[in-house]
């Protein structure tokens, strides 16, 4: 056995390993023959629509390993991960608003607000916004120096807990407040939308949406892999172990301020890249994403799914948003009783979420 | 095990649910028309929009039991689109392509608005947006049936700026950090400069949203006014309104005084409110509830009759206001276009939609303007009275066309006043 | 109002000659003339003395008047009375106008009115009038305002008649009597004064001053000058008391999660739809009185107070026995449980009260305020919050020290096995304390509902700054969370006056984040050696 047959066998099983195939053979195979080549009168067509909205719920998928990273693995509760994942989302969409070009509503080469506020050249955060690749790694590294420098102070004067969760809320809210304004540069409260084109190309094409969605696609499976690597490493053991005592972690001779400071900056660029995969797709980029409400359904999904299984995580997203989906078009006046007995009655008897479920099945059945 | 049952009975019920609803689909008349309604029904916009779907439900139940439009049945498709602006898109692309509705009738901020426009524009799908807002937008698939901001916010200035009104000096321009403010205030300011006002005598204020402590700015607002007969002009949002007024009351700032004139307080918004404080203070409207025309009373007539009979909250109580008569002008002009089409395609809808007339609730007959889909309005004045009604003290005399481009805004004197296809697009 | 008018007339027939009926020119003017002469028409009315002139200006403010063709009506209920004459007519003709009372009408027709009160014999209707026509009087009352000058000796009432004679006397023509006139408004605190100054010293653009005549402009400077001196001191003492009245509204909506969360570790995120409960409940109990007893409905509140803290403290007693008692020692999940049960109890509010908000009135001797100084006048709402603030805070604070459930909370706080060792029953007091912190919630929502709005969202609004405080202040520590709730009220604006409202919000959020990094406890950490609590 070769290192890295050893290394694949380490993070799934051979069962795991199939099931992950076959998701991949979906997204990149079955997805983009039934959206492009079946013709839109044949029921197997697969609509815009639902291109859109599973893409939007693969780049939640994404936020949630994100969050199960962090909260799962290392036990930190972040309530604020909305704003990184707005913030790669912000970064990206500084690059879509200069491809609109001249095709605003003032037929200016500049983004409409800008001209509305009477700005006559790109403000200084706006320098690079014209090239996507500085763009792109911009969606990198604003939430990844964000959370380093926020994180770095933070575990450094061992700030946990609820405290950590608190003022990470805190932390979002002040930057929804700031992005609220229209001054701030980045459109206020309408934020960026009416996108155009991604490197020249039109983003309604059919071919657009899905180049996205296999992307995000990929992403997902990409972090998926990623996060497994990382959690069954070493590093991951000692994750879990400051998880579940940190103190003794710390006696042991383990810095438990670096290793959380890794995960959770890596934590954030994985949100940033989600977010950046999520404004192409939804068409539009608010601070509204930053709202605490927000980042607190991150962890709902998370909680749904199963902590501390990325599996879990991807299941919670899946499963959260897509009844919500569902249910604010079926039950227009009712979702909220819907959404909220469903995290009511899953925190009281699905404490390890629906993994849990699963899992107990599976004994169940052996 | 106790569990488990519970999560069977649980799924069979939902499914039971979703089996009678495709029953009831297949039971209804073939000969029907989806119709969109893309009001949030929860969060932070469910305090103003509800009302609007209930209006357009009233308002399609009502042409319904007229035979419908063309004979089709309208069924509409309620969705909630629970005050999220991507959820906005999202919802919008569904009634388009899942539902495949003939119109859309819905938003309320303009973020929504902003967040739907691309799809509806891609799509080539119709929506009719029923609130006031800032302007600077104008596109082929939407219709504006809310007021412009010369259609609402300048006739309130000049009216200040009158003898009658005051005599307003000094401004206090006052609103909540988001776009219409900001716009309006801008226009707003354009306008007062032109007529003479020095920048020191305008003082523009923002509040965040949900903003609740509104003691500094109403000392402020005071201590501004020492310098000279002052008026605050507010664009504050929605639930912000209620404590604003209360301070205002409260700190003893009359309407003698000071007169706040509003952009987004109507009948619904003091339904919250002591008003008996307030009474003088102003808003400017193109609809009042207390407007005194027999067209105006069976609309008030219907809507409490309908209020009652579907046991909406607030029914002891029913109230009309300015977007709820928007809303319901614009599903009866959509339905005069189709049946002059003769078709529910959009791009016909479209073209019939120009030049359409409707008696509307406020006393005046509303035009849709030929070209740049936005309605013709009378503007109306009133000042808050005591059981939270307005005393219309001052109205135009004639409908006014909206200036979507407000020519206070350099660089709108070059833009047409129609939508302009946009080239980019193939 | 009834007894008011009836002394405005009594003061009024001292004044004025007997006459049988008004002026029919002045009342047709009254009803049918332009703005203008109208306005003409109520100063020449008022100027009279004549207490039907009153009765009539009273009627038409409270727009009881009427037009009829070219008669002028009096219609109260159905019986409408010819408004020159004063007699009946019967029946009321059918197509009768209202006289529609704008702001500058209501305005003319208040100063009128008031300067008819100033020779009322009761003292009381005499300040407040004098009060009235310190905010603005027509020069046409000048010789009312002397008249009454002449009679008063009232030391309280008297100066201020000066000042509004002085006023008056300012854009007349004598330079001695405005130079005097404005060493007088030198005298005044009130920023009125300020608007009457402000033109005697304004440049016009051209570089020439407004006033020629450079004595009384000097004195217009040096006038203007004391009265900005004495009105910043009133805007200082504004902010300190709006830093109290937020600190106390921040106090009151905090307290009960200092409770729940402090004290017990649960993280309630439906907290704040506790305190919507608590403002429905007093919603409700306003109807209640509206409906069953209107005579004694300025009461209400006394009645919403324990109310709100009942039906509150139920709810939370039931979440917990339901929900949170099977979540205990897993503090983050109690959030997520939580959330879920704010977000049905949201839209249960929505749908048996409606999506729009509800009116909660201010009773009559909370609304309005006390005036301390010229530009500062203290809502009395949030004077009687603050009250209520301090009132529950101490009531608390007995409630933890001098109680047997009291000590029971602080020993299960402190260590729960111990306490159930000895003996405590510690479920029992978690129930208790959950409810009692539910109650405080619901007591800070009765308080809202006096400042603010009342829908379903009004708890959304409270919840991350309860949270802050708390934290900020310290978990299990009361006294840190007042220290933090009045200190982020202070900050916010103090903050507030000098860089509008929105950065204010953002520099106290970065504050705090700041603040938690240099003591992760919040202000007062718990003491106790272990490291980890």
């Amino acid at each position: 056995m070769g290192p890295l047959a050893s290394a694949l066998t380490r993070l799934y099983g051979p069962q795991g390993w199939a099931a992950i195939a076959a998701c991949a053979a979906v997204l990149f195979v079955v997805f983009p023959i039934l959206a492009l080549a079946v013709p839109a009168s044949s029921p197997f067509h697969v609509s815009a629509y639902w291109v859109t909205l599973i893409g939007k719920i693969m780049c939640y998928a994404i936020v949630a390993l994100a969050m199960d990273l962090i909260w799962g693995y290392a036990g930190i509760l972040s309530l604020g991960h909305g704003l990184f994942f707005a913030l790669g989302g912000y970064a990206f969409g500084m690059y879509l608003m200069r491809q609109i070009g001249a095709d605003g509503q003032y037929r200016v080469n500049m983004p409409d607000f800008m001209v509305f506020l009477d700005w006559k050249e790109f403000p200084w955060h706006w320098a690079l916004s014209d090239s996507f690749v500085a763009q792109a790694l911009l969606v990198v590294l604003v939430p990844g120096l964000l959370a380093f420098v926020f994180g770095y102070f933070a575990f450094r004067s061992r700030v946990k807990g609820v405290y950590f969760s608190i003022i990470t809320q805190a932390l979002t809210y002040a930057a929804m407040l700031l992005f609220f304004r229209n001054n701030t540069g980045f459109g206020g409260n309408n934020g960026f939308t009416d996108f155009k084109r991604i490197l020249g190309i039109p983003i309604t094409t059919d071919e657009m949406r899905i180049a996205l969605f296999c992307v995000t696609g990929a992403v997902l499976i990409g972090t998926l892999l990623c996060l497994r690597w990382v959690v069954t490493s070493k590093f991951g053991r000692v994750l879990a172990a400051i998880r579940d005592a940190e103190q003794r972690v710390m006696f042991c001779g383990y810095n438990t301020a670096h290793y959380k400071l890794a995960v959770w900056t890596l934590s954030a660029v994985l949100c940033g890249i989600a977010g950046a995969l999520y404004v192409p797709q939804v068409g539009i980029i608010n601070p509204s994403e930053m709202s605490p409400a927000n980042s607190i359904e991150i962890a709902i999904w998370v909680a749904v799914g199963g902590r501390g299984t990325l599996t879990g995580a991807i299941l919670g997203a899946g499963l959260v948003n897509g009844a919500k989906s569902v249910f604010t078009q079926a039950f227009p006046e009712y979702w909220l009783y819907v959404l909220g007995l469903l995290f009511v009655l899953v925190t009281l008897f699905l404490p390890q979420g629906v993994m849990g479920l699963l899992a107990r099945r599976r004994e169940a059945r052996t | 095990m106790k569990r488990r049952t519970f999560v069977r009975g649980t799924v069979a019920l939902a499914m039971a649910a979703g089996l009678a609803g495709l029953s009831l689909e297949a039971a209804a008349q073939a000969k029907t028309v989806k119709v969109g309604v893309l009001h949030s029904l929860s969060g932070t916009m469910a305090i103003s929009e509800t009302v609007l779907k209930d209006t357009a439900l009233m308002a399609f139940e009502e042409i319904n039991a007229k035979g419908g439009v063309m004979g089709y049945k309208i069924e509409p498709v309620v969705v909630d689109p629970a005050s999220n602006w991507p959820l906005f898109a999202e919802k919008a692309r569904q009634l388009i392509t899942q539902d495949k509705v003939a119109a859309v009738f819905g938003c309320w901020t303009s973020v929504s608005r902003k967040s739907v426009l691309p799809v509806f524009e891609e799509l080539n799908g119709l929506l009719f947006y029923p609130v006031q807002y800032e302007g600077e937008e104008l596109s082929k698939n939407v219709f504006y049936t809310g007021a412009a901001p010369n259609q609402q916010a300048i006739p309130a200035v000049e009216y200040l700026m009158s003898k009658e009104g005051g005599g307003a000096k000094r401004w206090v321009l006052l609103g909540t950090d988001y776009v219409y403010p900001r716009t309006t205030n801008k226009i707003l300011r354009a306008f007062l400069k032109s007529k003479g006002v020095a920048d020191k005598d305008i003082d523009e204020k923002y509040t965040p949203f949900g903003h609740s402590d509104y003691q500094t700015i109403v000392a402020d607002i005071k201590k501004f006014s020492a310098g000279g007969k002052t008026a605050v002009v507010s664009t504050i949002n929605g639930d912000s309104n209620v404590p604003f007024y209360k301070e205002l009351g409260n700190q003893g700032l009359k309407a003698t005084d000071v007169p706040v004139v509003a952009f987004s307080v109507g009948e619904e918004e003091l339904r919250g409110v002591d008003t008996k404080p307030l009474v003088g203070h102003l808003a400017a409207w193109n609809y009042f509830m207390s407007i005194k025309d027999p067209v105006n009373d069976e609309f008030k007539k219907k809507w409490a009759t309908y209020a009652k009979a579907k046991k909406l909250p607030g029914a002891d109580k029913p109230l009309t206001n300015d977007p709820m008569e928007a809303t319901y002008i614009g599903i009866y002009m959509w339905k005069q276009a189709v049946e002059k089409a003769k078709s529910f395609d959009t791009d016909k809808v479209i073209a019939a939609m120009a030049g359409q007339t409707f008696k509307a609730p406020s006393g005046i007959v509303s035009k849709m303007d030929e070209k740049n889909h936005h309605l013709h309005k009378a503007v109306f004045i009133g000042e808050v009275k005591a059981d939270g009604q307005f005393n219309v003290v001052w109205k135009t005399k004639g409908p006014i066309k909206a200036q979507p481009w407000s020519p206070f805004i350099v660089g709108n004197e070059k833009k047409k006043d129609e939508p302009e296809k946009i080239a980019a697009k193939q | 109002m009834r007894t008011l008018l009836i002394v405005i007339l009594a003061a009024a027939a001292l004044l004025a000659r007997p006459a049988e009926a008004l002026d029919a020119a002045l009342v047709e003017k009254l009803g049918l003339g332009d703005s203008d002469e109208k306005v003409e028409a109520i100063n020449a009315l008022a100027a009279t003395g004549d207490p039907k002139a009153a009765a009539l200006l009273a009627a038409l403010a409270e727009g009881e008047v009427e037009t009829a063709g070219k008669r002028v009506l009096v219609v109260k209920g159905d019986k409408a009375t010819d408004a020159a004459t004063g007699e009946a007519v019967v029946p009321p003709p059918a197509d009768r106008e209202d006289v529609i009372v704008n702001n500058r009408l209501r305005g003319a027709i208040a100063s009128a009115l008031a300067a008819l009160k100033l020779i009322a014999p009761d003292r009381d209707v005499r300040l407040a009038a004098v009060k009235e026509l310190a905010g603005g009087a027509d020069p046409s009352m000048l010789p009312l305002v002397k008249k009454a000058l002449e009679q008063e000796s009232d030391p309280v009432i008297k100066p201020m008649l000066e000042m509004v004679a002085a006023t008056l006397e300012l854009s007349g023509g004598d330079r001695n009597a405005r130079i005097a006139a404005i060493r007088t408004l030198g005298l005044s605190g009130n920023p009125n004064t300020k608007t009457l100054l402000l033109p005697l010293v304004e440049k016009r653009p051209d570089g020439t001053f407004a006033e020629a005549d450079e004595d009384v402009r000097i004195e217009a400077q040096k006038s203007l000058r004391a009265v900005e001196d004495r009105l910043e001191w009133g805007e200082r003492a504004g902010l300190l008391f709006a830093g109290v009245s937020l600190g106390s509204i921040l106090l009151l909506a905090a307290l009960g999660l200092a409770i729940t969360y402090g004290l017990m570790g649960v993280i309630n995120m439906a907290h704040g739809e506790l305190i919507m409960i608590g403002a429905y409940t007093t919603y409700v109990v306003q109807n209640l009185f509206r409906a069953h007893a209107p005579g004694a409905f300025d009461a209400y509140l006394v009645c919403a107070v324990p109310a709100a803290f009942a039906v509150s403290a139920a709810v939370g007693m039931a979440l917990e026995r339901t929900v949170l008692r099977f979540l205990y020692g897993r503090p983050l999940e109690t959030l997520l449980a939580t959330w879920g049960i704010s977000l049905v109890l949201i839209q249960a509010v929505r749908t048996i009260f409606g999506a729009q908000n509800v009116q909660v009135e201010n009773p009559a001797w909370m609304s309005g305020g006390i005036q301390v100084l010229s530009n500062v006048v203290l809502p009395w709402s949030r004077i009687v919050i603050i009250a209520f603030a301090a009132a529950v805070l101490a009531g608390i604070w007995l409630l933890l020290t001098r109680t047997r459930l009291g000590l029971f909370v602080r020993g299960v706080t402190q260590n729960r096995a111990m306490a159930s060792c000895v003996g405590v029953p510690t479920a029992r007091v978690d129930t208790w304390a959950f409810g009692v912190g539910s109650g405080l919630a619901g007591l800070a929502g009765c308080a809202l509902s006096q400042i603010g709005n009342v829908g379903p969202d009004l708890g959304q609004a409270y919840i991350v700054d309860s949270f802050l405080v708390v934290v900020l202040g310290g978990v299990g520590q009361l006294a840190g969370t007042v220290y933090a709730a009045l200190g982020l009220g202070f900050a916010n604006k103090l903050l507030e006056s000098w860089s509008g409202a929105v950065l204010a919000k953002i520099v106290v959020l970065v504050f705090i984040i700041v603040f938690i990094q240099k003591r992760p406890q919040g202000l007062f950490a718990m003491k106790g050696r272990a490291v980890e609590a």
